[in-house]
């Protein structure tokens, strides 16, 4: 295999990663966009997502059209949880010092994790993702597309078009690009603002949701734990892009599962990690506004 | 105002007594054991097994009048894989529980941080389970029941190319795993030292779960074998991800895949890995101890239940044959063990690691279509 | 009595009770293992305390504590078995790296406003682990190092010297901290705490107190770890995880954020409950994340808060006792306050 052709295959590897870390980035820049709240318990909506649509296909069984019926439930389960997170925790704290919203999202995040391992149904232990039979594709003799890649770009993809349809085009959107822009004056102008921050945990809970089951179809595996890692991730890839703006997420999302990708197939895979943390640094130092996004002013 | 001091000092005083009282300990006549286990934290669902052997093992012995006329009580402390409640839990036991011997812990991590500050306090330890080489270095009174990590790497290195015939063989292993680095090296070296070559040496951290990089790597220098040091979580997933890229290859592990067939689909049929012991052996400890822990616990002990289990019976026997639990007579008596256990007949060498055999076992596909493994054979060290 | 005389007098009876827990400990009133716990639980408060400076007093989130512990633990060992240092000089050492890297990590961070230092120093805490696995000559890779010279060797003295080095340094950090927040710094870095664009409008250099505050926080943290290599005498990367960094976070946040005396209350709690609760098993995951989530949403200052907030004071107890005779100044302030 010459240096050509791994290089292709692993850009296409890294863009399948790295539509998984958008899906999760958006979640996390519309909320951030709106509350001004990193919610570290992002990553572990995936981690449930990811068991919700393992217990379903446990019921019905494995196909095509079972493993794109489970995201419905999914995606319900995740939104009703990502709301009721919003009411319970987050909404008394708004308009307490941001820190302790912070505190708050780190402690629903171990409670996400840990709460899942000691529920006797899920438990400690991995669990294999039932996944459809392997099927790969050869293009052009130059690299190979497996299914699971198929359906993570399509779903990805689908997804991020809805997405962009109800923000840009909905009236519910441009309630929440107001917020977004000054919660006050939105709130001025008779739009109601615990519904808008609702709605956003909505479309961001049911985004994670359907990552973590295109997560785990890529990476058969699923444990209480296992949304840490992408979370973070996420995060830093909607640094990148620039946080509260929407294509940016998306942007960083790709870079960062390139990045990751070359740097693990030419480099080393040690510094997979390291690489990605270099590049928040980085960003910070050069560019605090990330790629896509604009420098804001400081408001009192 | 000197009423004031005098209340201060009277509540010191309270404060000192109810710490005496709170210290105090009863007296009893039985033989007291310690035990340090993971019984709870990432690793407690092995670490609850191998307590529960360890428990049966006492039970059986106490039923029969227990050791030197005294039952046998175990006293068990969950070290929740943390080496420093492992510590906490040895200084407990020794000096609140004034045990003279302690079984544990499980991991190697939680064992090395607490075997100097045992032979220092001139504490028998015996650790059921912890493979890393250098667990036994402390002094004379640490022992092992399993074998070494070293061991492992070279019986399927060994493997590989006298039985495989394998000319090329790749590794990728967790860099950030002692378990997994050691036999990753003792791999290669025998690899190397009996004519074949390593062509692929690649590595990730542990928890990732994409390894599609280093296999796109590996599969371009096309390997005959692929050596996968690592527990079966992480292997089930990466034979998945080798059998996506269509890498055509003879999988090899360590007794980490122990369960490995509870977890993996097909793609792990025809990998070889070593292990302490098969519950499906035609032997008759065996038949006897996983019957007995199936209708005592309704499960099939996994290999660590039967180190555990042996463990227990070789710390017993040894202070039978001592006539105490003193360490210094009782070190005597165990390096005079030559035993069959479940595991295997065990002596130990000078540096109080356990002679045995290792077991290879197949991954094969069942006549139910579930994965199963077939025994292969047994290797013997040299 | 005098403000002098006072903080002499504080002084005085801080010293006594250290050496009657010492004396405790030596004749096995306090027994091995209780001890060890506690030597425990005073690195822990210690670098709890250091968490509180940054997270509590300056009200910027930091994550990767046990990073700091971390680089000060192994600098010290590395000074120790390396370069042969004599045990304290290695320990000041270590603290000042985990300083080093407080302040590296702090510069491109604080600049900005926002949460990210929060997530800067979470993935600090991880890469540091990562790096620690890959020195294996100084570290001893992921089997950990084994081997760690301890304060002594002689049995029945260890466990005195741990405890009494561990809490006299608390005290001292203690004491370094209540003095530094009521000099004109510490009122600077309260003052980001409260409002960041006020402060800088008063002419405060919001990103030098941040800086500032933020490598004190490390050193402590540091030397939390420094002091615990030769305590402990084995170190392994994965003892400084992410869940390490989190439970410092509990121990300031049930104190009360902001609260002195809170943190050391809480940590010797938390410390010693964890290991009464241990018959809960894993259901103990569930508690630690609930005490966080509580505590926020209803008692956001903590337990310090339902008395109202205030510092434990040797010097007010001291006063008061001595209040029947006539007092000059009144002593509101907080000397030598100390657990």
């Amino acid at each position: 295999m010459d240096f050509l052709q791994q290089f292709c295959q692993q850009t296409l590897n890294g863009l399948s990663l790295g539509s998984i870390y958008a899906l999760l980035a958006l979640g996390y820049t519309m909320v951030y966009g709106i509350i001004k709240l990193i919610n570290f318990a992002h990553g572990d909506i995936l981690m449930v997502g990811a068991f919700v649509s393992y217990f379903v296909l446990k019921q019905w069984g494995i196909t095509p059209v079972t493993l794109m019926l489970s995201f419905l439930p999914a995606m319900l389960f995740c939104l009703t949880l990502g709301v009721t997170m919003e009411k319970l925790c987050y909404k008394p704290l708004r308009n307490q010092p941001r820190i302790n919203s912070l505190i708050t999202a780190i402690g629903v995040s171990f409670l996400l994790e840990n709460g899942a391992r000691v529920l006797p149904m899920i438990g400690p232990n991995p669990r294999v993702f039932p996944t459809l039979p392997v099927v790969n594709y050869n293009w052009f003799g130059l690299v190979s597309i497996s299914q699971v890649q198929i359906l993570v770009f399509v779903v990805a993809i689908f997804l991020m078009l809805v997405l962009n349809y109800i923000v840009s085009f909905t009236k519910i959107g441009k309630a929440m690009r107001a917020v977004s822009f000054d919660k006050g004056a939105s709130a001025l102008m008779g739009i109601n603002v615990d519904r808008v921050i609702s709605f956003t945990f909505v479309l961001g809970s049911s985004l994670a949701a359907a990552a973590g089951i295109l997560f785990a179809s890529a990476y058969p595996q699923i444990e209480p734990y296992m949304g840490i890692m992408p979370g973070m991730k996420a995060f830093i890839a909607a640094v990148l892009g620039g946080i509260g703006s929407i294509p940016g997420a998306v942007l960083g999302g790709l870079i960062l599962g390139v990045a990751e990708t070359l740097t693990k197939g030419f480099l080393s895979s040690q510094l997979s990690d390291a690489i990605a943390f270099g590049l928040l640094i980085l960003i910070l130092v050069v560019k605090p506004s990330g790629l896509l996004g604009k420098p804001m002013g400081e408001k009192v | 105002m000197k009423k004031k001091w005098l209340i201060v000092g009277a509540l010191v005083v309270v404060v000192a007594v109810i710490i005496i009282i709170l210290t105090g300990r009863g007296k009893s006549d039985t033989l007291k054991i310690g035990v340090i286990m993971s019984t709870s934290g990432p690793v407690s669902h092995f670490g609850s097994q191998c307590r529960d052997a360890m428990l049966m093992a006492v039970d059986e012995f106490n039923a029969r009048g227990g050791v030197l006329g005294k039952q046998v009580e175990l006293i068990v402390e969950d070290d929740e894989k943390n080496p420093e409640k492992t510590m906490n839990a040895l200084i407990k036991l020794v000096t609140k529980d004034k045990v003279k011997v302690v079984l544990g812990g499980l991991t190697s991590d939680c064992t090395l941080a607490i075997t100097k500050e045992a032979q220092q306090r001139g504490i028998l330890l015996f650790t059921p389970t912890s493979t890393n080489d250098m667990v036994t270095d402390a002094g004379d009174l640490v022992f092992r029941a399993c074998f070494k990590d070293s061991f492992q790497g070279t019986v399927m290195a060994q493997f590989a190319i006298e039985t495989l015939n394998a000319k090329k063989g790749a590794v990728l292993y967790d860099m950030n795993n002692d378990y997994s680095t050691g036999l990753t090296k003792s791999f290669e070296e025998t690899f190397t030292a009996l004519g074949g070559t390593v062509v692929a040496t690649e590595s990730y951290a542990g928890g990732d779960k994409d390894f599609n990089a280093q296999i796109t790597k590996i599969k371009a220098e096309e390997p005959d074998v692929l050596f996968l040091p690592d527990y079966y979580n992480t292997v089930s997933l990466i034979t998945k991800q080798v059998r996506n890229q269509g890498l055509d290859v003879t999988m090899l592990g360590p007794d980490g895949w122990d369960e490995l067939v509870g977890q993996a689909g097909e793609e792990a049929v025809g990998g070889y890995y070593c292990n302490h012991y098969s519950p499906d052996a035609d032997d008759f400890d065996v038949e006897q101890f996983v019957a007995q822990y199936r209708e005592r616990y309704g499960l099939t002990p996994n290999a660590l239940a039967a180190l555990g289990y042996d463990a227990t019976y070789i710390v017993l026997e040894a202070i039978e044959r001592a006539g105490t639990d003193d360490p210094q007579k009782l070190k005597a008596a165990l390096m005079e063990t030559s035993a069959k256990y479940v595991t295997g007949h065990i002596t130990f060498d000078e540096n109080r690691d356990p002679v045995k055999s290792t077991t290879i076992l197949k991954v094969v596909k069942g006549a139910d279509g579930k994965l199963t493994t077939e025994y292969v054979g047994v290797v013997n060290p040299d | 009595m005098s403000k002098k005389k006072t903080t002499v007098v504080s002084g005085f009876v801080v010293a006594i009770v250290l050496l009657l827990l010492n004396v405790l400990v030596a004749l096995r009133i306090i027994d091995e293992y209780t001890s060890q716990v506690l030597t425990i639980a005073g690195i822990n408060v210690i670098i709890a305390l250091g968490l509180n400076l940054i997270s509590g007093f300056t009200g910027q989130l930091a994550l990767g504590h046990a990073g700091f512990m971390a680089v000060g633990a192994y600098t010290t060992a590395a000074l120790m078995m390396k370069l042969n240092i004599h045990v304290f000089p290695a320990i000041i050492g270590g603290a000042l790296m985990a300083a080093i890297f407080g302040f590296l990590i702090g510069l491109p961070t604080l600049r900005l406003r926002g949460d990210y230092l929060a997530i800067v120093t979470l993935g600090f805490g991880e890469i540091i682990r990562v790096v620690m696995i890959n020195l294996p000559d100084l570290t001893g890779g992921p089997a950990g190092l084994k081997g760690i010279p301890t304060y002594t060797t002689n049995f029945f003295w260890r466990p005195v010297v741990s405890f009494a080095l561990v809490y006299f340094v608390l005290a001292f950090v203690v004491v370094l901290l209540s003095n530094l927040l009521r000099s004109s710094h510490g009122k600077a870095i309260i003052s980001i705490r409260e409002d960041e664009i006020a402060a800088n409008a008063m002419g405060i250099n919001v990103f030098y107190y941040k800086i500032f505050s933020f490598t004190v926080s490390a050193f402590i943290g540091g030397l939390g770890g420094a002091l615990y290599a030769p305590f402990f005498g084995y170190l392994s990367p994965n003892m400084f995880n992410f869940q390490k960094s989190v439970e410092f976070l509990i121990i300031v946040v049930l104190g009360g954020m902001g609260n002195l005396t809170g943190t050391v209350l809480a940590g010797i709690g938390l410390t010693y409950l964890q290991e009464v609760l241990r018959f809960l098993k894993d259901y103990r995951l569930v508690i630690y994340p609930l005490i966080l989530i509580v505590v926020m949403i209803f008692q956001p200052s903590g337990i310090m808060g339902l008395f109202g907030n205030r510092e434990f004071s040797l010097a007010t107890l001291i006063n008061k006792l001595n209040s029947e005779r006539p007092t000059q100044e009144k002593s509101s302030d907080k000397a030598g306050e100390v657990q």
